[in-house]
């Protein structure tokens, strides 16, 4: 049984089958939005995805961030919200804005 | 964030400990707190935070850091590995809650009938006392059992745990409800237990009543004891039609099945 908001086992577990992992970690919310600080979303560079930072807004947008953290391992702080032209394109539809911090895995 | 950090934030989490994860930003650096070498005003935020269990963005010495608490899941005891348990059990399990099933009888409390669940084979009161609820425990009571259900809830009063459950209908409740105080359970005490279980949802089948004990817990974990109804009132966990019906006992032709 999967507690769904525990990612680190996840994580883990795809770490040490290989797989090159980067953890997406909300840092900080404002005004509406669908998931508290400390929300985790786990990547691969093989394109597997597990957990959230939203609720299924941005994702595609961290897991295209993600490719340089995959490449050189560098830490990114990315912000999304109504007045981020980018994020307005993945559509943060609940108007709130967050903050997301990438991070490779090892 | 580095294997050994990974490896640490989940033996915490095994060992039931409290850790949080400070990050600084934006350059992903970290710590792991408490930590004796690391900046007091990071240390004393970082306690907070804990404290709160809210994670946070805080400044430290014109640095920006995020502290990321890191708490062990809640824990729920059900007692009596009945066929609502089989039910609640993997429901809590999904909604972030440690399980553990206690019962002492052999042919309900099988591997097979709870894969992946912690089985505790001892007697209720027995097993509560060493297992020791706190403020972040739930014990439901299932069994319809008053030998197996008294002890449990005997013992669960005598602690912090935030919910006390238990399954049995309106009049099984009452007599309940007496004998424990005339084990010296105050009206305080009584009050804290939500019986007939579960949020009033008309719940029938055995997934159903899960869904409303466990709609329930979270409620009471989340908002505290008291709960607003759909008509904006208050709704008490004695509400007459909770769960369960309140005079049929759907549970008790289940008592003998095995599967």
């Amino acid at each position: 049984m999967i507690d769904t908001e525990d990612m680190l086992e996840t994580a883990a577990a795809w770490h040490d089958s290989g797989e090159t992992v980067a953890i997406a970690t909300v840092v900080d919310t404002w005004g509406s939005s669908p998931r508290p600080r400390g929300s985790r979303l786990v990547l691969t560079r093989s394109g597997r995805m597990a957990g959230s930072v939203s609720g299924g807004c941005v994702e595609a947008a961290v897991a295209d961030a993600a490719a340089r953290t995959f490449a050189d391992g560098a830490t990114q702080v990315l912000e999304f919200g109504i007045t981020n032209e980018r994020a307005w394109e993945v559509g943060l539809a609940c108007g709130g804005k967050l903050t997301v911090l990438l991070e490779r895995l090892g | 964030m580095t294997p050994e950090t990974l490896a640490a934030l989940r033996a915490a989490r095994a060992a039931r400990r409290v850790e949080v994860l400070a990050t600084r930003l934006p350059d992903g650096a970290q710590l792991r707190l408490p930590d004796a070498a690391a900046p007091a005003a990071l240390q004393a935020e970082a306690a907070r935070a804990a404290a709160r269990d809210e994670s946070r963005i805080m400044d430290c010495d014109g640095e920006s850091w995020f502290l990321h608490v890191h708490a062990p899941p809640p824990r729920l005891f059900i007692v009596g590995a009945v066929h609502v348990a089989q039910a609640l059990a993997p429901m809590a399990a999904t909604a972030g809650f440690a399980v553990t099933i206690i019962d002492p009888r052999r042919g309900y409390a099988t591997a097979e009938r709870f894969p992946e669940v912690t089985i505790e084979p001892r007697w209720p009161d027995e097993a509560l006392r060493a297992l020791a609820p706190d403020a972040h425990t739930a014990v439901v009571t299932l069994t319809h059992d008053s030998k197996l259900d008294d002890p449990a809830l005997d013992l669960a009063l005598r602690t912090d745990a935030f919910y006390v459950g238990a399954l049995g209908s309106r009049k099984t409740q009452a007599a309940r409800l007496e004998r424990l105080a005339a084990l010296g359970h105050g009206a305080d005490a009584i009050a804290r237990i939500h019986g007939p279980v579960g949020l009033p949802i008309g719940a029938v089948t055995v997934a159903e009543i899960a869904v409303s004990i466990l709609a329930q817990l979270i409620a009471v974990r989340r908002n505290g004891r008291a709960l607003p109804s759909a008509t904006g009132g208050v709704v008490r966990s004695t509400h007459s039609r909770d769960g369960v019906p309140p005079e049929a006992c759907p549970m008790s032709q289940d008592q003998g099945r095995l599967a």
